[in-house]
């Protein structure tokens, strides 16, 4: 099938206004007879649900947690972005743009991103009339702050729990169309698979998570937004639900998966402590714009950080990247602390660590303070103390959240940090209009490849996510139900629903009848090892290829030796949990797959044979300016679709954060 | 250290339920509690028993889904402190510790340790939103906040939803939820044409979920892991009572 980004014409900037003012409409008597159906409802997922309801389509939304306000997107920190230039600092919807195909390494459509950094600011406006207590100033207007990877200050945040106040934002308006009789909400209800009739997506086949049923669920067109697939690592940031199965499952009834390689290790979270570790701690990027990294200077150095002189400190990103400073993106943060870490200078008891200091912020801002407040002399505690209020008030319950983990005080002694995975740029393919290569499925936020390309942004995937559901969906879904207004009720008698249904049945049933010996978490742990150590932060052609063997060992094990206890047709969540690996096992070899064939250097895919002498990411824009797109055959081997990336605006040069 | 944990465990919401006890010899203090009943399902699956049913999602504190109630108080000793961050290293080698469910009769059990907090979402939506449609909003920043409103709102905003509050308190009241929610939107300008049919809707429904009276004991205050201040339930108080006795006149 070749591939149609169905992207507009016309130049870069009139393009999303082109397809605005000549796209097909849906009346609203026609809205009104149409059924959506959204499974997620994270940021993506609830603003789609309540934004589609407001135009009068009837929808129903679907999540696993026991409430719609618990989506993983409830945890995002740090902030979110938006070409508001309210700092007055040169930031625009062009450099916005800039900016974010730079970072991904030039991996992204231009037309995508540039639709993004367009209705950014529209979702600042429409959050804050939805009442999200965004931080601000003195004077009552909006408060920013920088992220990694940009010289502006763009990013708007609520102190360290900016996706919770969106999260509950997107949530409430959601609610008020539950109200209305517009949305319904299936909570503790899981997709299984999906239903597609005469080529067209047409329903699912959910799972209660109560009773066991299984129930099938019609409609006109059907919107994945379920977020990244990070868990395939086992240990993420990701919260311990966070699955691939509903990308997954349309990914095997044609859906293509788009770049799975690109998957980003954020470089501050809290070390790895023991083996019964779950999962990891974000210490969000935002820190960075006050905390400094360094290591010291000597291998070994068995001072105490605080007892180190200044001079015997390596601040090696403020050495290796002058220009951006700590700031640097993610993937180039991550490289660096692994490098110093891997020749010997890490920290901490597994000397995999580095520090993250906020020792000089603290002193910059209680200076400040102290001049505000017209002290005239204050002493050095004093200052100290004026400036840890401040650095509280701006990231205070990300320093708890330190405390509590780790036992130390990081207002007294630096953090200690290491790369973690958090986010997956990787996704289903979707077109300019977000549909996948199955005609009435989309997918949106985490679950897409769209804009990142091979590295987003911090503070970049709630922008996508609310952009997705409030300001793109609302539009583009028009074209297609356009043409579906004299779809009847979508039957679940057809025998489509009932061939699904046998489907996850089958699979159910066949999980349940193993009665192995290992559990299921025994399989995740060792899945995630495998690729973290051979498919993580560094790659190289033999570790891909020796992990390919090994995952498939490991899931023909899975299938014979896995214990599911209980039933069936009950609350079960070691089912659950079985069904998400099981599909995490196939996922984790096309990753490889994806990240052996791309024999170049890009964004968070490092490929250690292709790299610069000074240790940078090597591309190969002749090779692989594409989008690779993969379609599933029979689980063994996938076909390769390349969408080349044509760009016409911003030209590709190696990037420099120097 | 070792450590007796007593869980609660019960088939499902029509079951009686009874306490089981449990061994556990290598609980390391750097280890959640929550990792710890990894540790003990890990146990139990292998011996071929049933797991104990149990809710969590983010593991941060952040989602309010995890919800144990941990030596008679919920989400353990801690202050400001949910399930899923509590670490070992609070208890003691040799302790016993006692785990519930959150008990209260608009949350029924599900399953051991879950239970059903719907009635939270159905409250909300009976008003804790703002009635804007998509793409109808003004410039951000033609609204100004003042900054301590806004802080207050946000302090307000930080419930996570758990439903901690109604499980500490005697009457099961859940006060400090649907006031955080009202507080929140009543301090900020944009709540302010909803104003009222807000605070009475939300606290109608509240009654109907079968929620207890607040009698003003704190309770809620002193166990809510996001420490929301019961100051915001006595605001919710005049909030409604302005809204009874003048729904229709102006502030
Ligand atoms: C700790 C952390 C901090 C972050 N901080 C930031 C930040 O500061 N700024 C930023 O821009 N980004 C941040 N991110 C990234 C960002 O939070 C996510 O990319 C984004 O929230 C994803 O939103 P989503 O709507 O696509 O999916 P999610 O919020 O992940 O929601 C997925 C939804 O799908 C549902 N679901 C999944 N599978 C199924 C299924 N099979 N059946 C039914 N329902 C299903 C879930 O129940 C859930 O409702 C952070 C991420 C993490 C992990
Ligand atoms: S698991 Fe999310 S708050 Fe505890």
């Amino acid at each position: 099938m070749e591939l149609d980004a169905k992207i507009p014409q016309g130049t870069l900037s009139d393009k999303w206004k082109h397809y605005k003012d000549t796209v097909k409409l849906v009346s609203p008597a026609n809205k009104r007879r149409l059924d959506l159906i959204i499974v997620g409802t994270g940021l993506a997922g609830a603003s789609a649900a309540a934004s589609l309801a407001e135009l009068g389509y009837h929808v129903k939304v679907f999540c696993f947690q026991d409430s719609p306000r618990r989506a993983h997107s409830i945890a995002a920190q740090g902030g979110i972005n938006a070409a508001k230039n309210y700092q007055n600092d040169g930031d625009s919807v062009f450099r916005l743009f800039y900016d974010t195909i730079k970072g991904g390494d030039y991996r992204s459509r231009e037309a995508n991103v540039y639709r993004l950094a367009e209705v950014s600011t529209a979702i600042i406006d429409h959050c804050v009339a939805l009442g999200v207590p965004f931080a601000r100033e003195y004077g009552g207007l909006l408060a920013n702050r920088s992220f990694g990877g940009v010289q502006v200050q763009r990013t708007f945040y609520a102190a360290g729990q900016t996706g919770q106040q969106l999260l509950l934002g997107a949530y409430s308006a959601m609610q008020r169309q539950v109200a209305l009789g517009n949305v319904e909400v299936f909570a503790r209800h899981e997709m299984m698979d999906l239903v597609i009739i005469d080529g067209k997506a047409r329903g699912i086949i959910a799972r209660n998570l109560v009773t066991g049923e299984l129930e099938r669920h019609g409609a006109h067109a059907v919107l994945l937004a379920s977020g990244g697939y990070g868990n395939v690592f086992y240990l993420s940031t990701n919260a311990m639900g966070s699955n691939v199965t509903a990308a997954w499952k349309a990914h095997k009834r044609g859906a293509y998966f788009a770049n799975p390689c690109f998957t980003q290790i954020h470089p501050t979270c809290i070390p790895v402590s023991g083996d019964y570790q779950s999962k990891l701690t974000l210490m969000s990027e935002s820190l960075r714009n006050d905390g400094r990294v360094w290591v010291p200077k000597k291998k070994d150095d068995p001072r105490k950080p605080t007892e180190i002189p200044e001079d015997e400190r390596d601040y090696f990103l403020e050495r290796r990247y002058p220009a951006f400073g700590n700031l640097v993106p993610r993937d180039v943060a991550s490289r660096a602390a692994k490098e110093r870490c891997d020749a010997g200078f890490g920290v901490g008891p597994s000397k995999m660590a580095v520090y993250l200091d906020f020792r000089s912020a603290m002193e910059r801002y209680g200076h400040a303070e102290a001049h505000r407040l017209g002290i005239a002399d204050a002493s050095e505690a004093k200052i100290l103390e004026l400036g840890k209020q401040i650095i509280a008030e701006k990231y205070g319950n990300l320093f708890e959240m330190y405390e509590r983990i780790t036992g130390e005080n990081p207002y007294e002694t630096p953090m200690r940090i290491y790369p973690a995975v958090h986010y997956t740029m990787g996704g289903l393919w979707v077109d300019y209009e977000l549909m996948t290569t199955i005609p009435g499925l989309y997918a949106l936020g985490e679950c897409n490849f769209s804009d990142h390309g091979a590295n987003r942004l911090g503070a970049s995937a709630l922008m996508q996510g609310l952009a997705d559901g409030f300001f793109v969906i609302p539009y583009t879904i028009g074209n297609y139900l356009a043409d579906e207004i004299r779809t009847p009720k979508i039957s679940t008698d057809h025998p489509a629903f009932a061939e699904a249904e046998h489907r996850v049945k089958e699979q159910i049933d066949r999980l349940m009848s193993i009665q192995g010996k290992e559990t299921v978490d025994y399989f995740h742990r060792h899945l995630g090892k495998i690729m973290w150590d051979k498919c993580g932060m560094s790659r190289n052609a033999q570790g891909l290829q020796e992990a390919i063997s090994e995952i498939r060992a490991l899931r023909e094990e899975f299938w014979k030796n896995v214990r599911i206890p209980g039933t069936a047709d009950s609350l079960n969540p070691e089912l659950e949990k079985a069904g998400r690996v099981a599909d995490f096992l196939e996922l984790a070899e096309l990753i490889c797959i994806d990240a052996l064939h791309r024999n170049e250097s890009c964004g968070a895919h490092f490929r250690e044979e292709y790299q610069t002498p000074d240790g940078e990411a090597l591309r190969d824009d002749e090779h692989f300016a594409y989008v690779a797109a993969w379609e599933y055959r029979d689980g063994k081997e996938y076909t390769l679709h390349q969408e080349p990336l044509h760009f016409e605006v911003v030209h590709p040069t190696q990037r420099s954060y120097k | 250290m070792h450590i007796t944990l007593k869980v609660w465990r019960q088939k499902n919401q029509q079951d009686r339920g009874h306490f089981e006890t449990y061994q556990l010899d290598q609980v390391n203090e750097d280890m959640s509690f929550l990792e710890m009943f990894d540790v003990l399902n890990d146990q139990l699956i292998r011996e071929g028993k049933d797991p104990v049913a149990f809710d969590h999602d983010c593991r941060e504190g952040i989602c309010g889904m995890c919800s144990m109630y941990i030596n008679g108080r919920p989400h353990g000793p801690l202050k400001g402190t949910t399930t899923c961050q509590l670490h070992m290293r609070h208890f003691k080698d040799g302790d016993t510790i006692v785990v519930e469910p959150w008990r209260a009769a608009a949350f029924p059990v599900i399953k051991d340790l879950v239970v059903d907090r719907s009635a939270f979402d159905r409250i909300m939506q009976a008003g804790g939103f703002i009635s804007v449609n998509t793409g109808s909003a003004p410039d951000a920043n033609a609204i100004p906040v003042e900054k301590d409103k806004a802080d207050a709102a946000f302090a307000a905003a930080a419930c996570i939803g758990c439903g901690a509050c109604v499980a500490a308190c005697k009457n099961s009241s859940a006060m400090l939820f649907v006031s955080a929610k009202i507080a929140q939107l009543a301090l900020l300008p944009q709540g302010q044409p909803e104003r009222k049919t807000r605070v009475l809707n939300m606290i109608a429904q509240m009654d109907k979920e079968g929620f207890g009276s607040c009698s003003n004991i704190g309770s809620c205050e002193a166990e809510c892991p996001k420490e929301i201040p019961i100051t915001f339930i006595a605001k919710a108080n005049r909030e409604y009572l302005q809204a009874m006795l003048a729904p229709d006149l102006p502030e």
